[in-house]
Order: structure tokens, then C-alpha cells, then sequence
């Protein structure tokens, strides 16, 4: 990875020498659009296939808590597009349903989504095709944790400071979303989205993304061992409902082989082992 | 033999708990090869319910039952092994029951094998509450006084195999003992008795004659299907037997007629919403030519619908289901038959998620404009914490005739309520 990121700044570096007429910004500051395509890859992109078990803790304004917990499996496909499965766990209600999406970066095209349901042995095909909607009913939004597609907006470098980019994000079509505009705050380092904030259509902050941990976690490039850096607490708070939603990564493993026949209805009725342990 | 069953799996469930449990490392490394301890899970609910209006046949109260549900499951290198199984005490028939609802052993022989052999559930088709190409028994009478929805499907006790290659997959469901409908008999909800010209419920229960005998009158059940583009097409056959009564004997005993059906389905993507079709073709083999009166003729049956995001967390269905009877020259021929060429049914589903998705308001109805009757489902859900959840809902039955499909059950419309504590 720090080989790439070696070849970036210098590719950029180059480019910004060759047209210093238009170098306003100081030498070692990508692109606008190369910050967030890197931040985009390090959130939902890493290796080619992954693996977690995921544990969140909702609490409303009233401290009560709610929790969930599914095992998580992701396939990188071509052009951006990916397939997820995903096994509850937790609360008992829905333990052992199955969720699969096939998604498409393409912005014209809706994501595939099924459930399954064990005790009617139902594959039902999910409808939903509004991507601001709670996923599991915590303050993540299914967005939030699919990835939201960088065609969707308009970004643009707000601010720079030490240790992060600030990157204001613009929606081109407002009447699809419900805030105005959204902020990322990203690691110049790492690279990793740290800070998400929320604008509504008057310009009042409402909701807050922050990452709280991120570890290393070892794996394998080919024969090559490599680190990918993986976000694996974060939290979400909505300032409106006063809800806030934790959202815990453990036994993270990336290219692990996992074949694309997973993703099918085959394994929605039967899930594998790697989504049972 | 579904006792055996259900006791050998129960069997190694509790051995391997057992064995897992065990003091001996050189058992419990034996043991843990063939099954991990059993993850156990299940519910606690109260249910109770009452009819809105007077129904001279049957008790006031539609459902009154406290219900026990265990799930055990566990998995060895090779195999996976479920058992689920219910103890309530029913108020209604005033008696103590059990039931299984699962026992099965699922493995994957090779790449492109599935196996499930037990008492299972199984659902496959495309529609949404209405059943064309699935011909697993469905429990009505469940439906129809407001137990958890989980209770339409009744299980199946078969084998089921599934093969997978990149040209199609192929689902074969083979039940060695026809395992029919639960259908309403009369136990719970009344109905209409042509023999006697009148609603009848408790005081005449139907009686059956039902093909049992192992290996001879079984059922086979087929899918092909193929998944192009996110498009699921599939063709079905079936051989077996009508699920709920479609005939009578010389001694006024409801039967099972044999029954073939040949249909197809696809599913996909249309607009911004899901769109299904499907079509099924039922051959009604004791009745060919349709000229038995008391064996049902072969049927037509065709369904589109279609689902769509209306707002945030609200999704609304729709479906046009229509029943054609073929041969109908020749059933009308008899006196006094009184169905229609064509059944005509509409459906209509809104689910609204509030609260967090903890609150949910659904609605599903069923309307048929060429009975001139209706049967509606609201319910409202709630889940108060992970564990405890409660509902309410009613079965609402219309019609301007006693002799419909839904028309008849009008004196059953009533109303539930329900707490459970899952863990």
C-alpha cells in the first residue's frame, strides 16, 4: 500500500511541477479528486474480498440499548461494483436471516438486495432503493455502510490542517438526499475518512460520523504479506433524535478467497461457513 | 417415522451438548468432530384473540394459547443438523400439544450438491401470500385466526437435493408421505359445507380420506432456475396431489385428487421497484375432462406484482391473481354448481417502518371483484427491547355470499394480540 501511496505523490508531485502556472496549492497536496478516491478506497475498497464480524450498540436519547450483531462478507467486483452478505447474529428476532446486496457504482443503477427469512424459507427481493434509510434500524444509514458513490457529489478541498484534509461534499442532486452538504475530514497519513459531518437544508449540523479506532490487520497480497489499516470502532451520533449508534469490527481478515458463487441464492438459503463463524 | 426423526436429531444434538459438556478431553475431542455444542435459541409468547361478532358454530375466542418454541442448531465438519420444536397449550381445543417444526441434517456433498433431509420448511415461487407453483403445505387455519406468520408454512417431511451448474440449478423435493394442507376444517374457523347448505364449524368438522401410504402416494416437486442479470427465471413441476380437499367420496369424505402442475416464473428489477410473473398450469388427473362433479377441474392460474419504495421506510405491493377453471361447459353441466370461470383476485400490501424500525404498521388484503369478497390483515408490531416484542392485529372477512373463498369464513373476522420474549 505505501507503495502506491509513494507513486501517487509522486506522480502528482510531477504533474504539479510540469504545470506550475496552475499550482496554486502548496506542492505536496493532491488533487481534490485523488484524496477522495484514496479515502473512498481505504473505507470500502480494501483487498479484494473481506471478512467481519460486526457488533453495534444503539442507544436512544433515553439510554436504552439496542444491539446487533452480523458476521459481514464482501467481494470486490469490476468498476467498483461489490457483493455483500451478511449473517445476523443478534437480537434473536432475526438471527440467522441473511442479507445480500449485489451493488453497482453505476448511478443509474439500483442496487440488487434480497433477504432471507429461515423460518418461512423465504427468499424475498428487498424493493428499497432509498440509500438514506437506517440499516438495521441503527443510526448508520445503509449508505453509510455500503458506500456512498463519489459521482454522487461535488467535492472540494475546505481546509487543510496538520494531521487532515477537510473536504466539503456537495450534492448534485439535492432532492435525493436529506442534508445540503456533508464534510469528511481524512487522515493525510492513512489516508482513513476520521470525521463525517452532517448539514441539514438550513445548514444546522445534525449528524456526526467519527472513526475511534484503527488497527492494522495483517494479511496476504499474493504470497506477499501486507497491512491493510481498517477502521474498527466508530460511532454515529444523531444531534436530532439524540440516538447514537457504536459500531465495533472484530476477527477482520481481507483475501480470504471467497468465491462469487457466495453471492448467490444457493448460499442465501444455506449460508457458508465463512458467514457462520 | 416423523417421531424418528425427530427424535435422532434431537438425540445428537443432545449428545453433542452433552459430549461438549464432558470432562473427558479424549471424548470431547471424539465428540467434537461431530457436532459443536448446539446453539439454543427459541420463544415465549402469549397469543389470544376473539371473533368481532357472534358465530353460532364456535367458541368466542379465535386463538388463546401460551407457546414454547426451542431452536437448536449445530454443525460438524460435514454436516448441519436443526431442530425446532413447539409446546403450547391451546384454549380453543382445550388440550396440550406438540409439534415439530424442524428436524433436519443439511450437507454439501460436492461443489455442485445440496442436501436436506428432515422436516423442513419450504417456500419457492414468486408470490407474496399467494401460492402458485408452491405446492408445500401451508397451515390456513394458522393464518386465519392470527398466529405469527411464521406459522403459514407447515413443514414438509421430505428430502430435498439441489444440484448447481453455471447452465441452471435444479431443486428436487421428494416427500415420500403426502403431507397436505391445513387446511379449515372447522376446528378453529368455520366454513362453507355444501352437503349440509350451511356454515358449518365445530358442530361438522370435515372428514378426509387422505392418500397415506409411504412411497406410493408421495410427491415430487421440481425448480429449474437461473439467475440472468439479476433476473430469476424459473420453471416448476409438480406430481402429487391437490393440498386441500378438491373432491369428495360416495361417503361424503373430502379427498385429495391427484394433481399435476407445470408453471414458470421470473422476478427482477423493473422501474424503480420489483416486478414478478407467474403462471402455473394444475391438471386435475381424476378429472380430465372436467365432467366429475365431485373432483375438481384443471385450472389456469396466473399472478403479476409488483413492489415499490413509496417513502422513506414504506414500501407498497400489488399483485392480480386470477384462477381460470378449464373444461367449465362441462362442470356447469351439473345442477346447482355455482363457481365462476374466472376468480379474480387483487391484493394490495403497505409496510411502514417507525420508531428506529422498532414499529412497524402493515397492511395486506386480499379482494376479489368476482366474488364480491374481501379479507384484510392489518397488524401493528413492536419491538419493546432485543428481546421482548408485542402485536396486534385483526382478520377482517367480507362478502356478499356465504359460499366464497372468503366470503364464508365472514363470521370469523376477529382480533389478537400478542407478547413474546425471544432469546
Amino acid at each position: 500500500m505505501k507503495i502506491v501511496g509513494f507513486c501517487l505523490t509522486v506522480c502528482v508531485t510531477a504533474g504539479l511541477t510540469a504545470l506550475p502556472a496552475t499550482a496554486q496549492e502548496p506542492a505536496d497536496i493532491p488533487s481534490v479528486d485523488q484524496i477522495v478516491q484514496r479515502a473512498n478506497h481505504m473505507a470500502y475498497y480494501q483487498g479484494l474480498d473481506g471478512k467481519s464480524t460486526v457488533s453495534m450498540k444503539i442507544t436512544d436519547k433515553n439510554g436504552n440499548v439496542r444491539t446487533r450483531e452480523f458476521i459481514i462478507l464482501r467481494k470486490n467486483g469490476q468498476g467498483g461494483n461489490q457483493k455483500y452478505f451478511v449473517y445476523f447474529l443478534q437480537p434473536p428476532d432475526v438471527r440467522r436471516m441473511v442479507f445480500m446486496v449485489h451493488k453497482f457504482s453505476a448511478l443509474d443503477k439500483d442496487d440488487d438486495r434480497w433477504l432471507y427469512l429461515p423460518s418461512l424459507d423465504l427468499v424475498n427481493r428487498i424493493a428499497a432503493s432509498d440509500k438514506r434509510t437506517s440499516f438495521v434500524g441503527s443510526d448508520f444509514l445503509y449508505e453509510d455502510v455500503s458506500g456512498r458513490s463519489l459521482e454522487e457529489d461535488v467535492h472540494e478541498l475546505a481546509g487543510v490542517t496538520e494531521e487532515r484534509y477537510v473536504i466539503k461534499n456537495t450534492p448534485k442532486n439535492p432532492s435525493s438526499v436529506e442534508f445540503s452538504y456533508f464534510t469528511v475530514e481524512i487522515d493525510r497519513q492513512t489516508s482513513i475518512p476520521m470525521k463525517m459531518e452532517y448539514f441539514d437544508k438550513s445548514g444546522v449540523l445534525y449528524r456526526v460520523i467519527e472513526s475511534q479506532k484503527v488497527e492494522p490487520i495483517a494479511a496476504k497480497e499474493g504470497e506477499r504479506s501486507v497491512e491493510y489499516l481498517t477502521v474498527t470502532e466508530s460511532v454515529v451520533r444523531d444531534l436530532r433524535t439524540g440516538s447514537t449508534t457504536e459500531m465495533k469490527f472484530s476477527n477482520v481478515q481481507y483475501n480470504i478467497g471467497l468465491n462469487d458463487d457466495l453471492f448467490t441464492e444457493r448460499y442465501l438459503r444455506r449460508p457458508p461457513r465463512e458467514a457462520m463463524r | 417415522m416423523r417421531k424418528i426423526w425427530g427424535g435422532c436429531a434431537a438425540a445428537v444434538l443432545v449428545l453433542a451438548a452433552g459430549a461438549a459438556g464432558g470432562e473427558d478431553t479424549e471424548h470431547q475431542s471424539f465428540w467434537s468432530q461431530w457436532a459443536l455444542p448446539p446453539e439454543v435459541h427459541g420463544f415465549w409468547e402469549v397469543r389470544g384473540g376473539y371473533r368481532l361478532q357472534n358465530d353460532r358454530t364456535q367458541k368466542d375466542m379465535s386463538v388463546m394459547e401460551s407457546r414454547f418454541q426451542l431452536d437448536l442448531f449445530s454443525y460438524s465438519e460435514w454436516a448441519e443438523f436443526k431442530y425446532k420444536g413447539d409446546v403450547f397449550g391451546d384454549w380453543v381445543q382445550e388440550k396440550g400439544r406438540y409439534q415439530t417444526r424442524e428436524t433436519w441434517m443439511f450437507f454439501r456433498p460436492s461443489e455442485w450438491m445440496d442436501v436436506k433431509l428432515g422436516r423442513q420448511v419450504l417456500t419457492w415461487g414468486t408470490g407474496d401470500m399467494l401460492f402458485i407453483n408452491d405446492l408445500f403445505p401451508k397451515d390456513w387455519q394458522s393464518f386465519f385466526i392470527g398466529r405469527d406468520v411464521e406459522y403459514l408454512k407447515a413443514p414438509s417431511d421430505a428430502v430435498k437435493v439441489s444440484l448447481f451448474s453455471d447452465w441452471a440449478n435444479l431443486d428436487v423435493v421428494y416427500t415420500p408421505q403426502f403431507d397436505r394442507d391445513r387446511f379449515i376444517r372447522g376446528e378453529y374457523i368455520s366454513y362453507w359445507n355444501a352437503n349440509l347448505g350451511r356454515t358449518a364449524g365445530r358442530d361438522a368438522k370435515v372428514h378426509t380420506d387422505k392418500p397415506d401410504r409411504w412411497f406410493q402416494d408421495d410427491e415430487v416437486a421440481l425448480r429449474l432456475y437461473k439467475n440472468i442479470n439479476n433476473y430469476e427465471f424459473a420453471l416448476y413441476g409438480y406430481q402429487g396431489f391437490w393440498k386441500s380437499p378438491a373432491g369428495q367420496d360416495a361417503a361424503g369424505r373430502a379427498t385429495f385428487p391427484d394433481l399435476n402442475v407445470y408453471g414458470a416464473s421470473v422476478r427482477g428489477q423493473v422501474g424503480k421497484g420489483i416486478g414478478n410473473a407467474e403462471i402455473g398450469y394444475y391438471q386435475s388427473r381424476d378429472d380430465e375432462n372436467g365432467d366429475d362433479p365431485m373432483t375438481a377441474n384443471s385450472e389456469m392460474r396466473y399472478l403479476v406484482g409488483y413492489t415499490q419504495e413509496i417513502g422513506t421506510d414504506f414500501t407498497a405491493g400489488i399483485q392480480y391473481y386470477v384462477e381460470q377453471m378449464l373444461d367449465y361447459e362441462a362442470y356447469k353441466r351439473t345442477p346447482g354448481m355455482t363457481r365462476d370461470e374466472y376468480r379474480h383476485v387483487v391484493t394490495g400490501r403497505l409496510t411502514k417502518l417507525l420508531m428506529n424500525q422498532n414499529l412497524t404498521l402493515s397492511f395486506f388484503g386480499y379482494y376479489s371483484p368476482s366474488d364480491k369478497d374481501a379479507y384484510l390483515r392489518p397488524n401493528v408490531h413492536y419491538k419493546a427491547s432485543d428481546s421482548w416484542s408485542m402485536e396486534m392485529g385483526s382478520n377482517i372477512f367480507f362478502g356478499d355470499y356465504q359460499n366464497t373463498f372468503f366470503g364464508q369464513f365472514r363470521d370469523n373476522t376477529n382480533l389478537y394480540a400478542a407478547i413474546r420474549y425471544s432469546f
